[in-house]
Formats: C-alpha cells, sequence, structure tokens
C-alpha cells in the first residue's frame, strides 16, 4: 500500500442502544480508492460520516494525514475544508447558482479571490460537463447534473481524499451512469476516495479494494476481483448471493 | 372635528412611523442574534436564547414600556436623553419594542429554519465553513425566505404596537387621539380617521409580504 492519508483505530459508535460501528480499523493508503459495501443499516454511511465528524464517535481514533480529527471549532473546519464530501441527495446550496455553489468553499473557507475561485469553478464544472449551466439554480438541474456540480463543488477545495455517500442511490437510473463516469475518471486521476456505493460494476471497474460491511464490523476486505469471485465469509456470500444472481 | 388638523394628525402618524421604523430594525437584528442562539450546538446560548423568548414573548408590552420610564428612568437612572424628556421616552419606546419583538422574530426565523433541510448545513459544515459561515452563507438567507409571511405579520403588528408608545408619553397616533378625544369629546369620525391611518400603514404592507414570500420562495 503506498503512504496511509486515512487511518482508523478501533472507532466504536452507538446510536443510542445500537452498536452501529464495531472496533473500526481501517487504513486507506494516497491514491487508493476504496469501496464499501454491505446491506442496509451495516454502518457504511455511518463510518463515511464519521471519517469527517459529521458523525460523532465515542472510542478509538481516527487520523487524516497524520493529524488526528479535532473535536470542533476553526481546527475541525480546517481539516473538513481538506476532505470532499459528497452526499446521496446532492446538498446543493438551494438559494444559491451553480457557479455561486462551486465558488462559495473556495472563497470563504480558503479566502480564495472571487475572480480566481469563479476561473477554477468553470474549469471543473467544464470537467464534469455542466459548465453551460453556471447561472442556473440547483432546482433547475436534472439529478444527475447536481450531483456533478456536487462532485465539481468538492475538487473546488483541493481535498486530499473524497467521501462518496451513496452518491448514486437517489438518482434515476439513466442517470447513474454519468455520475459513475465522472467519478471513474477522478480515480483514474489519481484521487483517494471512499466510496459507500451498490454499484458493483463502479466497485469491479475503480476500486483498489473493497471492504465489506455487516452489523457495524468490517467482515472482509479484498481487491475487487477476489472479493466478487470468490469471497470469504459466509456474510459476504450471502449478501452476493442476493444481488448478483438478478 | 373641532381642532384635529391635517397637519397634527400627519405629524403624529409620522412619530408612529418612526417608533415602527427603528424598532423594526432593532427587533430584526436582535431577532437574528437570538435565533442564532437558540439554533447553535453551544447549550448556554440556546437556554439564554430560550430564556429571552420565554421572558418576553410573556411579558405585556405595556409593561415593559412603563419600566422603561418609571422603572429604568427614574429608578435605576437609566436615562437615554437628559437632556429632553419627550426624546428619552422615545428611546425607550423603541428600546422596548424591539426587545419584545425580538422575541417574535426570533421564533418566526426558527420556523424558517426549520423549513432549510439537514443536508444544507451538513454540506456547509463538510466543505470547511465555521458555525459563522454556515449560518450567514447557507442557513439564514434560506430561513429569511422561508419566514418571510410570519416576518410580515410580525411587522404588522409591531407596527399596530407602537400604539403602546402613548402610555409613556409619545405623542404618536393612538397619543393624539387620546388627546383629541379627551379635550373634544370622543366620535366615530376620530375613530376612523385614525383607523384608517393604520389600515393605510399595514394593508399594502401585507399585501407585499404576501406577494415576496411567494417570489422569493426558496425552489428545491
Amino acid at each position: 500500500m503506498t503512504e496511509p492519508l486515512v487511518v482508523l483505530k478501533g472507532v466504536n459508535k452507538h446510536f443510542g442502544d445500537l452498536h452501529v460501528l464495531k472496533d473500526i480499523d481501517l487504513t486507506i493508503g494516497k491514491g487508493e480508492v476504496v469501496v464499501v459495501i454491505g446491506p442496509s443499516g451495516s454502518g457504511k454511511s455511518t463510518l463515511c460520516r464519521t471519517i469527517n465528524r459529521l458523525e460523532t464517535f465515542e472510542s478509538g481514533s481516527i487520523e487524516i494525514d497524520g493529524k488526528p480529527l479535532p473535536e470542533e471549532g476553526k481546527a475541525l473546519a480546517a481539516l473538513r475544508a481538506d476532505v470532499g464530501m459528497v452526499f446521496q441527495s446532492f446538498n446543493l446550496f438551494a438559494h444559491k447558482t451553480i457557479l455561486e455553489n462551486v465558488t462559495l468553499g473556495p472563497i470563504k473557507a480558503r479566502g480564495v479571490k472571487k475572480a480566481d475561485a469563479e476561473k477554477r469553478a468553470m474549469e471543473l464544472l467544464e470537467r464534469v460537463g455542466v459548465a453551460h449551466q453556471a447561472q442556473k439554480y440547483p432546482a433547475q438541474l436534472s439529478g444527475g447534473q447536481q450531483q456533478r456540480v456536487a462532485i465539481a463543488r468538492s475538487l473546488a477545495m483541493d481535498p486530499k481524499v473524497m467521501l462518496f455517500d451513496e452518491p448514486t442511490s437517489a438518482l434515476d437510473p439513466e442517470m447513474i451512469n454519468e455520475v459513475l463516469d465522472v467519478m471513474t475518471s477522478l480515480a483514474k486521476s489519481g484521487m483517494t476516495m471512499v466510496v459507500v456505493t451498490h454499484e458493483m460494476g463502479f466497485a469491479r471497474r475503480a476500486a483498489n479494494r473493497v471492504v465489506f460491511m455487516a452489523d457495524g464490523q468490517i467482515v472482509e476486505e479484498a481487491a475487487p476481483e477476489t472479493f466478487f469471485t470468490n469471497p470469504t465469509s459466509d456474510r459476504a456470500k450471502d449478501f452476493l448471493g442476493k444481488i448478483l444472481t438478478h | 372635528m373641532g381642532d384635529l388638523s391635517f397637519a397634527a394628525v400627519l405629524s403624529a402618524f409620522w412619530l408612529t412611523i418612526q417608533l415602527a421604523l427603528f424598532s423594526a430594525v432593532g427587533a430584526l437584528v436582535l431577532g437574528t442574534i437570538i435565533a442564532v442562539m437558540r439554533v447553535s450546538p453551544v447549550r448556554v446560548l440556546q437556554m439564554l436564547g430560550t430564556w429571552y423568548v420565554n421572558t418576553f414573548r410573556n411579558t405585556p408590552l405595556t409593561l415593559l414600556m412603563v419600566f422603561g420610564i418609571l422603572g429604568a428612568t427614574y429608578t435605576l437612572g437609566i436615562n437615554l436623553a437628559p437632556s429632553s424628556i419627550n426624546d428619552n421616552n422615545f428611546r425607550w419606546a423603541v428600546v422596548m419594542l424591539s426587545v419584545y419583538h425580538a422575541a417574535f422574530v426570533c421564533e418566526a426565523l426558527r420556523s424558517g429554519v426549520n423549513t432549510v433541510p439537514a443536508g444544507q448545513a451538513e454540506a456547509a459544515r463538510a466543505m470547511g465553513l465555521t458555525f459563522g459561515q454556515t449560518m450567514s452563507q447557507v442557513i439564514l438567507p434560506q430561513a429569511f425566505r422561508g419566514a418571510i409571511a410570519p416576518l410580515g405579520s410580525t411587522l404588522i403588528a409591531l407596527i399596530k404596537n407602537t400604539t403602546v408608545a402613548a402610555v409613556i408619553g409619545n405623542q404618536e397616533a393612538a397619543g393624539l387621539m387620546s388627546e383629541t378625544v379627551e379635550n373634544q369629546g370622543s366620535s366615530i369620525g376620530i375613530f376612523l380617521i385614525f383607523a384608517l391611518g393604520f389600515v393605510i400603514l399595514t394593508l399594502p404592507l401585507g399585501l407585499l409580504f404576501t406577494s415576496m414570500s411567494r417570489r422569493l420562495v426558496v425552489k428545491r
């Protein structure tokens, strides 16, 4: 593995009585693409959200680029600026134009000049194929377009690592590919990515490693081909049996 | 109609408008601060905000007004305009109108904050914005637009509540009306003149806020 970028050690989290993350140990190397799959309620989204502290955790440690996650305040905000996040429901700022959505972070969190931020934003929007929509509002775009803008918005911060929390789960089937294409080219360009998804095709095509979670635990980790063709745990065999037979 | 001149009515309503304008700005600023406190993650600020709203929303405005003069000015010696009794009365009226309506502005805004999906704040925090930036750039602009109708109702209530300032000697519309009634006896005519004045002030505002709440709604 390359130099470790994100390191989780013994992370535990409860939602009330429910133990959603159980002693999670996970190391993600620079430039690595890790796909997290697993049944609903297995804790994979929570894991993803814990990495930038949108969810708190009770014990264990998370380090990003050698630095432990700050608990709150400006230090946490500064760390989050380095960690891109793409949500299932896009979460574009509804009152701002597409261009403003992409420039807000660089201007406010990084202190980039407006003109420079806009130039860079247009390049990124061009890259994800929605540059001609720059002056529109999120509600005027399709789901696939909104999600590509959300990816551009994250990229504008030049993140060290990007987290994708089920980025295609809220999309109509014909829009899933346009988003996956952007993500695949991002993976090829060397971006470090943690992707929670149900898209097995993407996992096979773009992932370096598949992490299989069930009941709050990491049950199995393997290269995609190994995992899909020859899973070792019964839980993974059962899960793959249910989804791959269709 | 006796001595009630058009000029006197106009100048009385001018004072009403001034009271309303200054108090509206005060209530909006103060109410926004209290609302931010109530939705902040800091427990102490939340409790302070809640205490503020519960206290001032549940205290009669007349009581606050009288406190401004009898309590604050005469007992505590906090005179806001030592050289002029009228100015002191006016300033305390503005303070009390602001303080009182800030509680309602806060609650209107909080209902506006509830119209903003949680994902908006998450996205803002995830990109590294601080709490203050998240509020000012993402949450409040949408909250205001989601709260225009209740904010409008609060402003209209504030305009009508300026009449309470008469109890501490402000010669705004209600003050002039009660003086006129005292000097010349009451008549339907006098009542109608002042009622019409308030209708002229508030009715267009109501229409304006209704159309704004429709035009400015955040499309999702």
